[in-house]
């Protein structure tokens, strides 16, 4: 880039070793910018499929955080690493065969009463998500405020590497979204009745003309009805 | 505040009053023909050649893709595997994002036992990135028809009618069934879906889980496939070439462990290829919106087996890519807030096209812009226009940005741009294959064993996919494409593993006088700099 020139470099860290690269770059960037060649660690470049957690200190500072190395612009004496693989576990569930959701949570959770109100998740989430008050609300049965504060979740596991009650609060909260969908929220009549119509047929004539149009015809059929 | 901004709010600010009470005509056929001729990237004729050989021969094609398609196996000798072969499937999908996960999970129902391969990890795609929403005809005022018509529309007639009516009459039911996993779209006031409207369509039909409708789409898929026995995944182990037997049927294919140098044989009885988009072959140097794997990999992988590609020369570029800060280039700016009544402006604080047409005359209309002198430049060396953001909350009443585009809030807050008062920067950016392999509505294609569902098959958007129609069109052609699979698994046996479609494909390479310079598939773009190299080839 032209402009790379005219750009302040900085100095940052990465895995103990210093490198100078311009000021306006993310983490991910960084990592291309000083020859590193990930391929782990990277996945939508856009903030939303978590695979780029991060583990940094920056200048001065002697907390330990993290972010997401897409989204996260590097700063003058940052020092970060980049974490290519979580493993986690998950128990097994299908959704249809669940029946009473709001009891069977604790089945496949049992340890989301743990909940030790440490706030651990909430300070690491990169998106922001009060993922603590998620479990406790899944906990409580308000799957509903759960699901609503879980939208955003990308899945990256951070909250899981802190959590000190052993749980992963993004899966109990995925739980509780998808339940929370398939069992109490409002179904849609017009999803319903667009479904029988179709399979009434209800548009077979309408179908059977399209299908004898040549393209100049369909090209009219169209623009008619728009 | 930012001094880019600073020294363009005051202009912003003064004409929005008047912008707001403008209306601003849809163009007539006869000026957005000529706007595209003049402006679109796709019609940029030195960006284009004709591909050399294949069932396409003599089509013309970016050359970015020319390249690949001519491009040689990165095979040259038969991998021990094929005598041996590491894994036994029936069904095996090549490609983890919401079409390969979806045709996954409708094989391994029919009893099927199946492998989803990806390239990165299950769910990093450009599925989980899908913002706006997904089409379907729900309201009153609306049909699978006028779907149907408007996706004719939109596509330039050049749609498989076929394909769409397909996909249209699908749409209710595949909508059901992500509702049945658990995909929470949301619900208006009286508890209905809500629709909303979106850019070229004459009916409000997108659904959507606020601004992250891919990403809840993708995260119930992926937990779904996690939740079902009977479903191996190996990540980070992209295709690199498909297996035939002598009779060309597709028998299998050869993965590439992309963390050990190590190849992988898996035989199945059918294929289904859901590699996805292009965005990373950066056509003609355009940023791009999609995630680090889409290098377009069906293509190649398929061309050389003598599978048709449909449309391969268009691309979709979305009007509203960020541009600026630096490190957001690219990003895609949800439709959803054009839809929603931002405000596209150049640096006079003009309008300059109805914001609701379709995505390529809008992108023809910027890039317009900015070549007769009315962008804005930024620091980075990159121009574009002003999306005005703020208006939707002068019109609709405060908060209502901050409600409504919750993920694009957070990003541009990343990097200190609050959107509910500050205008953005935008200029299109590479985001959509239009085109693929030519499929038929079960996903099938000319070659047996092979199908292809998803960005990676082309035909049903015509050259011009609407916004809302591809999150559709992965679960309905990835539904089709997995039951078919699965059923073709219980009619044939396992067979033969060669690579004897190379031969022919080399043969024909020969006789057209191309010398295979490369191999394909990419795999993944190389961002890596290297000083040293740049240094001694200077
Ligand atoms: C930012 C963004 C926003 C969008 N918004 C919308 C929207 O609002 N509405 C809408 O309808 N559409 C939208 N789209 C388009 C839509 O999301 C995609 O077209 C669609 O999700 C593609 O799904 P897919 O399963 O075919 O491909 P993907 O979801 O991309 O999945 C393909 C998968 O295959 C993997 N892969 C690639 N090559 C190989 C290989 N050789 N071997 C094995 N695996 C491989 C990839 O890594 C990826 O995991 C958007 C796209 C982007 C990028
Ligand atoms: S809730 Fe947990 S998994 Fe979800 S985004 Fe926040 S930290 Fe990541
Ligand atoms: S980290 Fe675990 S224990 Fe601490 S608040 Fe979050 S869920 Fe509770
Ligand atoms: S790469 Fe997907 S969130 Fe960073």
């Amino acid at each position: 880039m032209s402009a790379e020139t005219d750009t302040k470099l900085v100095t940052v860290e990465i895995m103990g070793k210093q490198y100078q690269v311009p000021d306006a770059m993310t983490v991910i960037g960084t990592m291309w910018y000083t020859g590193h060649n990930i391929i782990r660690g990277v996945g939508c470049l856009g903030g939303v499929c978590g695979a780029c957690s991060t583990v940094y200190r920056t200048k001065d500072d002697f907390a330990l955080k993290v972010g997401l190395g897409c989204q996260m612009k590097i700063e003058d004496g940052m020092s970060f690493f980049m974490t290519p693989f979580y493993p986690t576990a998950k128990p097994n569930y299908n959704v249809q065969e669940i029946e009473h959701p709001k009891e069977e949570l604790f089945r496949y959770f049992p340890e989301a009463l743990n909940c030790r109100n440490c706030n651990a998740c909430n300070k690491v989430c990169p998106q922001d998500i009060d993922i603590k008050g998620a479990v406790k609300d899944a906990v409580k049965g308000d799957f509903e405020a759960a699901a609503d504060k879980a939208l955003s979740c990308v899945m990256c596991g951070l909250c899981v590497s802190r959590c000190i009650a052993e749980m992963a609060p993004n899966m109990i909260a995925l739980y509780a979204r998808r339940t929370w969908s398939v069992f109490y929220a409002t179904k849609h009549e017009r999803l319903d009745q667009q479904m029988k119509q179709i399979t009434d047929g209800v548009w077979n004539d309408e179908w059977d003309q399209i299908s004898q149009l040549d393209e100049a015809g369909l090209k009219e059929f169209c623009k008619a009805r728009r | 505040m930012d001094s880019l901004l600073e020294k363009y709010i005051g202009v912003i600010e003064a004409t929005r009053d008047k912008r707001i009470a403008q209306a601003m005509p849809l163009m007539r056929e006869a000026d957005k023909e000529h706007l595209l001729t003049a402006h679109h990237p796709d019609y940029r004729k030195e960006a284009y050649r004709p591909i050399a050989f294949g069932p396409n021969q003599g089509e013309e094609t970016v050359h970015e893709l020319a390249a690949l398609l001519e491009a040689d196996s990165p095979l040259s000798v038969a991998p021990a595997g094929l005598a041996k072969p590491d894994f036994e499937v029936d069904v095996l999908i090549l490609g983890g994002g919401g079409a390969g996960a979806t045709a996954a999970l409708m094989a391994r129902e029919l009893g099927a036992s199946v492998m989803i391969a990806t390239k990165l990890r299950l769910g990093d795609s450009n599925t989980v990135m899908a913002e706006g929403g997904v089409q379907v005809a729900v309201k009153e005022d609306d049909s699978p028809i006028q779907h149907f018509v408007d996706a004719m529309h939109g596509g330039h007639y050049k749609n498989d009618p076929r394909l769409l009516k397909v996909m249209v009459e699908d749409a209710p039911f595949s909508i059901n069934w992500l509702d049945s996993l658990g995909v929470l779209f949301d619900r208006d006031a009286d508890g209905n879906l809500k629709v909303k409207k979106g850019g070229g369509t004459s009916r409000a039909r997108l659904l959507a889980c606020k601004d992250y409708t891919g990403l809840d789409m993708m995260r119930v898929l992926k937990d779904t496939v996690l939740n079902t026995e009977g479903i191996q995944i190996m990540e980070f182990a992209p295709a690199i070439e498909l297996l035939t037997n002598s009779n060309g049927q597709v028998t299998g294919a050869v993965l590439q462990n992309l963390d050990v140098d190590q190849r992988i044989v898996v035989r199945a009885k059918s294929v289904i290829m859901a590699t996805g988009g292009i965005g990373r072959l950066h056509i003609q140097n355009f940023p791009t919106s999609n995630h680090f794997g889409a290098t377009g990999d069906a293509l190649p992988l398929c061309y050389r087996l003598g599978a048709r590609l449909a449309f391969p020369g268009t691309f979709q570029y979305h009007p509203t890519g960020a541009i600026y800060p630096e490190q957001m280039a690219g990003l895609l700016v949800t439709e959803a807030i054009r839809s929603g009544g931002a405000h596209l402006i150049n640096r006079n604080g003009e309008r300059f096209v109805n914001e609701l047409e379709a995505r390529d005359v809008v992108c023809a209309a910027i890039i317009r812009e900015c070549a007769e002198g009315r962008g804005v430049d930024t620091p980075f060396g990159r121009q574009g226009v002003w999306l005005d953001i703020p208006v939707i909350d002068a019109m609709n009443g405060e908060g209502v940005v901050k409600r409504r585009y919750p993920g694009m809030l957070r990003k541009y807050e990343r990097h200190g741009i609050d959107i509910p008062t500050q205008p953005v920067l935008i200029y299109p950016t590479l985001h959509y294959q239009n085109g693929g392999v030519a499929i038929g509505t079960e996903g099938e294609t000319e070659i047996a064993g092979l199908y292809v569902a998803g960005e990676a098959a082309g035909g049903i958007h015509g050259t011009n996919r609407l916004m809302g129609n591809s999150l559709l069109d992965i679960i309905v052609f990835g539904a089709r494409a997995g039951r078919a699979a699965a059923q073709r698994a219980t009619e044939v046996d396992f067979g033969e593993l060669t690579l004897n479609h190379l031969d022919a494909f080399r043969k024909q390479m020969k006789k057209a006088g191309v010398e295979p310079t490369r191999t394909s598939p990419m795999l993944l773009p190389d961002y890596v700099r290297r000083p040293e190299e740049a240094v001694g080839s200077a």
